[in-house]
């Protein structure tokens, strides 16, 4: 279960690897709530999701994953400040609507944050685009016109944005099939991990 | 497969401890009316107590031997197999201390005096309700709640139970409800009130002496408190502009169509309610405030909490709103406890609580099927 988990989705194990046993984690748009259930496992992590998807909801609540119905681009307003340690955005930064500001509410609610995201600068999206055509992929599974993401970025612009809020990265991985990729990242990577926390 | 628990039948328990209510009234002694369904378990860990609303009481599921019609309130929610399952859980239903349906209320003969207690009878809170709830459970042997559950004044009573008593419910499930009422729920309770209170055949709610019932004011009640539990687009859905004979009468009979719904609901309520229970009720919403002790602070006043909450709104329910339920959410995740919370489509209003709905049924399910895991 673990194993295929983590092969579905590689940024767990490194989210895992960053929040310590004990912490407590806001896991927004926590899907079927797997990633919480995994940290809870692994990780004896204490966590909240925040899901909009009614099938999600359900998923979640089946599992036991603590789960609140609210829709991020409507902002963080029902979570104090300083709330949690750590605040996830594991690959939904793309599909939010104001994706700065719910950047810098995360930051708020948590005393860091992790982002993972698909990588648009890999080299197998470029080169879809270089023939013609969106992207299609394991980490982009959707047509141009079906798909909910609708700020999709590279990881320079990542970084870019980070610099311009004044946001401190304090990690970070890239993997490409299950992989880390330490060369060329924002070419060679298929999915991007950050930490980071408000700068000084 | 779901069905009906089948045939069931009201138990009587009856309390000679005085109980203190907060209002500094006193109820030397008092009967509460109930009903269980299915079996407690051999260390009596899967009991679920279910917290009536305003009009509601002990019959929540099943039907009667002798009144096959007369099927319990919440009978859609609760039975083998349903989202509180028989098979797995032992509910129990009660009629709250000045019910008007067997518990000891208004309308009850007071034995001091031989006469119906009336204006006699002290005002009941939440609070006190709860402390009832207690006693009884005590008297069932059950130390420990799998869960307490309610939808509206009855949710208001779950949250109360974690408060009062964190170390005797697992989980609550707090339904269409919110931590206080607004003021304009306030608002119409009063106007609710006030119809009752001015019928000339209340007679400061000594009315059963004078072989009267203030009908009149109580159908109103009724009326105005009908249309705050629908939304309008409900209403409008099922109503809309029609009328009875097709055509403007220029009177003042029933001509539209909701005019003849809400009337009939108000004379079927007026048959069978007490007036002096139902501002018992009202009041008793209007008091419930677990802030009002810790300067607002709603996450101050959870702090005892313990239990795991599945906090649960309704999107047309405007009398509950699901931001008041999203208050409640912010107070658990302020005390770091477990809380879930899901806000239902419905298009019923305040109603939605009461109605089938499969998201709706499909969260209670889900988070019950985890209970029973827990307590077996």
């Amino acid at each position: 279960m673990t194993a295929s988990l983590l092969q579905l989705r590689p940024d767990f194990a490194a989210i895992a690897a960053w929040t310590p046993a004990g912490t407590s984690v806001l896991d927004l748009g926590c899907g079927d709530g797997s990633l919480l259930d995994y940290l809870k496992t692994e990780r004896s992590v204490r966590g909240y999701g925040v899901e909009i998807d009614d099938k999600n909801i359900l998923r979640c609540i089946e599992r036991g994953v603590n789960v609140i119905q609210s829709n991020l681009d409507e902002g963080l307003s029902g979570f104090d400040s300083g709330a949690f340690d750590f605040v996830i955005l594991s690959q939904t930064l793309q599909a939010t609507r104001h994706t700065e500001k719910l950047v810098r509410e995360m930051l708020r609610v948590g005393r860091e944050g992790i982002v993972s995201f698909p990588n648009f600068g890999y080299w197998k999206n470029r080169l879809q685009i270089l023939r013609g055509h969106m992207p299609v992929s394991d980490e982009l599974p959707y047509q141009w016109y079906d798909t909910p993401n609708v700020h999709l970025c590279t990881l320079r612009d990542f970084e870019k944005l980070c610099d311009d809020m004044g946001i401190r990265i304090l990690d970070q991985r890239v993997i490409t099939g299950g992989h880390e990729v330490a060369l060329l990242p924002n070419l060679l990577g298929s999915t991007a991990v950050y930490r980071i926390r408000r700068g000084c | 497969m779901s069905s009906s628990v089948g045939i069931v039948s009201a138990q009587r328990a009856s309390f000679n401890t005085p109980l203190q209510c907060k209002s500094g009234g006193v109820l030397p002694r008092y009967d509460l009316v109930y009903e269980t369904y299915g079996t407690l378990n051999a260390d009596k860990s899967n009991a679920i107590l279910v917290c009536h609303a305003l009009s509601g009481h002990h019959h929540v599921a099943g039907y009667y031997a002798d009144d096959e019609k007369n099927i319990g309130w919440w009978d859609n929610m609760i039975g083998p197999g349903k989202p509180v399952d028989t098979n797995k859980f032992f509910v129990i239903g009660l009629n709250n201390l000045g019910g008007c349906h067997g518990s000891t209320g208004p309308s009850s003969i007071d034995p001091a005096s031989g006469k119906p207690y009336g204006s006699d009878f002290p005002m009941v809170t939440v609070e006190d309700w709860v402390e009832s709830q207690a006693r009884l459970a005590d008297l069932l042997g059950i130390r420990r709640f799998a869960a307490v559950m309610g939808g509206s004044l009855g949710g208001m009573q779950a949250m109360q139970w974690a408060i009062s008593h964190p170390d005797r419910v697992r989980h609550v499930l707090a339904i269409a409800t919110a931590p206080c009422l607004t003021t304009e729920n306030i608002a119409f309770n009063d106007v609710a009130r006030n119809a009752i209170l001015t019928d000339p055949d209340f007679h400061g709610g000594d009315f059963y002496q004078h072989g009267v019932v203030p009908t009149r004011g109580l159908r109103l009640a009724r009326m105005l408190g009908h249309i705050t539990y629908l939304s309008d687009d409900a209403m409008a859905g099922k109503f809309g502009r029609g009328l009875r004979s097709g055509d403007y009468k220029y009177g003042y009979d029933i001509e539209f169509e909701v005019e003849s719904y809400l009337r009939y609901q108000g004379d079927k309520f007026a048959a069978y309610f007490d007036a002096n229970t139902y501002l018992l009720m009202t009041k008793a919403l209007d008091y419930f405030d677990p802030a009002r002790h810790s300067e607002r602070n709603l996450a101050a006043a959870f702090m005892p909490v313990r239990a795991g909450f599945l906090v649960l709104s309704f999107s047309s329910d405007w009398r509950f709103s699901p931001q008041r339920s999203r208050e409640i959410v912010k107070a658990l995740l302020h005390n770091k406890r477990d809380v879930s919370y899901a806000e239902i489509q419905s298009r019923h209003g305040h109603d939605s609580f009461l109605m089938q709905d499969e998201q709706y049924f499909a969260a209670m399910r889900n988070y019950l099927n985890r209970v029973a895991k827990e307590c077996q």
